[in-house]
């Protein structure tokens, strides 16, 4: 019986001081109608030898290849500190920590969090983390709308240069509670919103604006001027911001006169795997006069019975066990090993190292674009404010260019044409601080091959 | 002590940053950062020291017994652990294209099947990252559901008094209004008092079963039949499947949908509060409705189904597709275990939990539902010993971190006073729940002889009881650096 220790002589023991014959009697008060027939559709159980060997052959089927993707999740290098002391039993196998004085390790461990993201978000206060980018999107959409007294509006303005997968993800999770999330569309084929764009949503009530800092093209938003104006609209400002990218760029406290109000993101390039989409963990940081608006879990910093300082869940009353029907969000278990991590991570690297992974990665993402465009029939299309991704288009049909770097073991990048129709045949790329010169180099020639071939044909 | 206050100008985890220079020349002004974040510059070993020694002042599954009620404290084992942490499955990016995703995809097909069969739902959506994301996500499927049918007018949630916080707390998320229902003496939902709200109004009632109570709702099909004539559908909320793993199926007791907590059910780690992973569960006619993305498998190749194969869809709940590691450690842990350990899951989680509350009684404490089987877990009152020893379930909760056991959950369900809410789980071993007994007949012993030590409890680990008031109204919620007197 895999993991349940009891011995026939212990469950003898157990059935005696319950004074009954068979388990299955502690089930009597269950309907007979109810007791389920054979569990017909699954296997027997297997060994952990057995199971290993099966999932190392699976996850060796989706592995090999050179990643050029991006669009929300990067790679990074993550030191081997970070896993080897996150994955520890004391941290990966406790629960929130209700019970404060036996938590003290991920109390104080979360307080650390908190003021890391403040200070590299040049925020107020931050929560204790969310599941993801897309659904730290939705909160802080829900967030704005509660908090800014200066609005009725239940309407949110989002550029239509933000993440399209988390502008799904938001409008699916805030769909219940009649928002209406409106697109500022880019002009035909532009890739950054322009201040032009914005004229036309004045003086018209909206809550709050989206503005996505790098965007999903890789391009650096006139974020200065867009916060000046949506702030004069009485608009709070969502920053929609990548983590590492702000250690080198200016970050969202620090946008035009005020700053942003709310500042969000996927933590994932903190020191979290690739891991086909999670677990990664959302960020969330706001000014202190919202910090009761804030969903999720926050930690604070007390002192105990004889003054010694300690750490505690705080502003409890805004979350689900208590307000119930009338909390902040129906959040309750967050993403706290990621968030684990993702400290131990930040801790290593310092504000020196992160910038200088932001740096390197726009170092190597501009000098792909320069190689990879001097290829006849591809230009890209980003201008110089950009990070570590940009925007490739082809001259010739790009599935089956795609197609063809595949079966070559590259993954060049990210297809557009199916959220952006004004963008066909093309490509978001991304390089990191992973790749190489060589790296950059086997793309660069590899495709140069693909497309002469095809010239060829 | 603080990392930042191990911090000193000029040191740094030299090894963990790329060579190249910090030369942010080439960006214009205006989005260069002035000043740097303040992070901590401090050494790797000095990271890999303080974090290991913050662990050392958690509780956890790894080092002590956790019975914390509705949470399913369980072990995680180690190797769904390593699973997961396969390379291959690490590196792989979430867009990577079908011919890269083949391995990854056949584990979640098997994922969803084996859930469909241990539940009795006809499919499985793997997309919600969390319970309570789980719970949305049912609950919005409800609404699309009514409004697909043009029945507009169903603008109401029937939840049980003794239910989590998420459940009324989702249903205002999805725009309804919640009508709570009390809960009867024997721990079972007031039929009478259900009948009395459900109506055209309603959209449907959530549950929990066994309920937070630690009782099986006996009445459920009566339940069910009175919500689905009324018209509105039935939402199992599955934070107590552990109880009924392979004895009962959510599907056979007429639920129309289900969410599943894996990092309970299916033992993945807590790791601090979360990730977590909530996969929802459909009857037929909300098929149409799941969150996206579902795998399915045609022919002999696994693929996404996405919003063009299902038109009438809730959308998706993350960015990508979920908390897909966790996915991977619940299919580990599904494989080891098999059909036979599945059953013996509730089992062995039933008889831990009947043993604990029998022996506990004998040693004089009072149990909530007296008459009652216990399910996974069980209610103790400790109101007779607040009468007369004036001591509190927080005083006894605090006393047990000094016997080295993490408290079980306490003053929940709200409906009991002075409660604690006792889940032991199928892998404690019966010494382990004896120990427990016997902290608990010492502790009694304490309430008669010194109460003061329950009072001012607990007394051996790294802090002592917490300011919780003073944490509230004077927010510190960052380390601010110390003002340096300025030179002149």
């Amino acid at each position: 019986m895999p993991f349940i220790p009891h011995t026939e002589a212990d469950i003898e023991q157990m059935l005696q001081v319950l004074d009954i014959h068979h388990i299955d009697t502690l089930f009597d008060e269950i309907p007979s109608a109810l007791h389920a027939k054979e569990l017909g559709n699954i296997d027997p159980g297997r060994s952990e030898m057995d199971v290993l060997r099966l999932m190392q052959e699976r996850a060796e089927l989706d592995a090999g290849a050179m990643c050029f993707l991006g669009a929300g999740a990067y790679e990074h290098h993550i030191p081997s500190a970070v896993w080897d002391i996150a994955a520890r039993g004391e941290f990966m196998t406790a629960y929130t920590p209700y019970q404060a004085e036996a938590s003290q390790g991920t109390l104080q461990l979360i307080y650390e969090y908190q003021s890391m993201m403040t200070a590299l978000m040049s925020m107020d206060v931050s929560n204790a983390s969310l599941y993801d980018g897309g659904s730290a999107l939705a909160e802080a959409i829900l967030m704005a709308v509660r908090a800014n007294r200066k609005s009725k509006s239940r309407r949110v303005l989002y550029a239509g240069t933000t993440n399209p997968r988390y502008v799904r993800a938001g409008r699916a999770l805030v769909a219940g509670q009649g928002i209406e999330l409106v697109e500022i569309p880019r002009q035909n084929g532009a890739l950054k919103i322009r201040l032009d764009d914005l004229q036309q949503y004045a003086e018209q009530d909206y809550a709050a604006i989206i503005l996505p800092f790098p965007n999903y093209f890789g391009q650096l938003e006139s974020v200065h001027e867009i916060v000046d104006w949506a702030h004069g609209q009485k608009m709070l400002v969502i920053a929609a911001v990548n983590p590492i990218a702000v250690s080198a760029l200016v970050p969202p406290g620090e946008w035009g006169r005020q700053g942003a109000d709310i500042a969000i993101g996927d933590g994932q390039p903190l020191g979290l795997p690739l891991s086909s989409g999670g677990p990664y963990f959302g960020f969330m940081c706001c000014r202190q006069a919202y910090v009761r608006q804030m969903p999720g879990r926050i930690i604070g910093k007390t002192i105990d019975l004889e003054g010694r300082t300690g750490y505690t869940l705080t502003l409890q009353a805004r979350e689900q066990h208590i307000r119930r029907s009338k909390a902040t969000s129906n959040i309750c278990t967050n993403q706290g090993l990621a968030v684990t991590a993702a400290t131990i991570h930040m801790a290593l690297l310092g504000a020196k190292g992160l910038a200088k992974v932001a740096l390197a990665s726009r170092r190597n993402a501009v000098r792909l674009a320069v190689l990879l465009s001097q290829i006849e029939g591809v230009a890209c299309l980003n201008d110089g404010d950009s990070f570590h991704e940009f925007v490739l288009r082809f001259d010739t049909d790009l599935d089956t260019v795609m197609d063809a770097l595949h079966e070559q073991a590259i993954l060049p990048g990210i297809a557009l044409a199916g959220d952006f129709p004004d963008l066909p045949n093309c490509l978001l790329v991304c390089a990191t601080e992973t790749k190489q010169e060589s790296d950059l180099e086997t793309y660069r020639s590899h495709l140069e091959q693909v497309l002469a071939e095809r010239e060829g044909t | 002590m603080l990392i930042f206050e191990r911090s000193q100008p000029g040191r740094s985890s030299k090894a963990q940053a790329p060579n190249a220079g910090l030369d942010d020349s080439l960006l214009p002004d205006k989005f260069r950062r002035q000043q740097p974040a303040e992070l901590p510059s401090v050494s790797e070993l000095q990271v890999v020291r303080h974090y290991t020694n913050l662990s050392r002042n958690n509780f956890c599954i790894d080092t002590q017994f956790y019975p914390l009620g509705s949470c399913t404290m369980k072990y995680n084992p180690r190797g769904a652990h390593k699973a997961a942490f396969t390379p291959g499955f690490l590196q792989r990016h979430p867009l990577a294209p079908i011919e890269y995703s083949q391995g990854y995809l056949s584990c979640l097909y098997d994922l969803q099947e084996i859930l469909k069969g241990v539940t009795g739902m006809e499919a499985v959506s793997l997309a919600p990252m969390a319970g309570a994301q789980g719970e949305l996500a049912g609950i919005a499927m409800i609404k699309a559901y009514h409004d697909d049918r043009q029945d507009t007018a169903r603008t109401e949630i029937i939840v049980p008094s003794a239910a989590h916080g998420t459940n009324p707390a989702t249903a205002t998320m999805c725009g309804y209004k919640v009508r709570e229902i009390p809960v009867n003496r024997e721990g079972d939902v007031d039929l009478d008092a259900l009948k009395q709200v459900v109506g055209p109004q309603t959209a449907g009632l959530m549950m929990t079963n066994p309920s937070t109570c630690g009782v099986f709702e006996r009445k459920i099909s009566e339940i069910a039949e009175v919500v689905h004539t009324a018209g509105g559908l039935l939402y199992y909320d599955g934070a107590n499947l552990n109880a009924i793993l392979g004895k009962v199926r959510p599907g056979d007791m007429g639920f129309d949908v289900i969410h599943m907590n894996l990092h309970k059910t299916f033992a993945t780690p807590h790791g601090g509060g979360g990730p977590g992973s909530g996969p929802v569960g459909v009857a037929d006619r909300l098929k149409p409705y799941m969150p996206i993305p579902v795998v399915a498998k045609e022919d002999v190749v696994f693929c996404w189904l996405d919003q063009e194969d299902l038109p009438k869809t809730i959308g998706p709940m993350s960015a990508f597709m979920g908390n897909a590691g966790i996915l991977l450690r619940a299919y580990a842990y599904a494989l080891m275990l098999g059909r036979e350990g599945m059953i013996r899951v509730g089992e062995f989680a039933t008889l831990n939990a009947n043993y604990l509350a029998i022996r506990l009684q004998q040693a004089g404490y009072t149990l909530a539902y007296p008459t009652r089987r216990a399910s996974h877990e069980f209610i103790l009152t400790l109101a007779p010993e607040e009468k007369a020893y004036g001591v509190t379930a927080m005083d006894v909760a605090k006393r047990l971190l000094d016997y080295g056991v993490h408290a079980p959950t306490t003053y929940f369900p709200l409906l009991i006073p002075e409660c604690f809410l006792i889940e032991p789980t199928e892998t404690e071993s019966v010494e382990e729940l004896d120990a427990f007994v016997d902290a608990m007949i010492k502790i009694r012993g304490e309430m008669e002889s010194s109460p003061e030590l329950l009072k001012s409890a607990p007394h051996t680990t790294p802090v002592r009881r917490l300011d919780d008031v003073k944490a509230a109204r004077e927010l510190d919620l960052r380390y601010a650096k110390p003002v340096q007197a300025t030179q002149t």
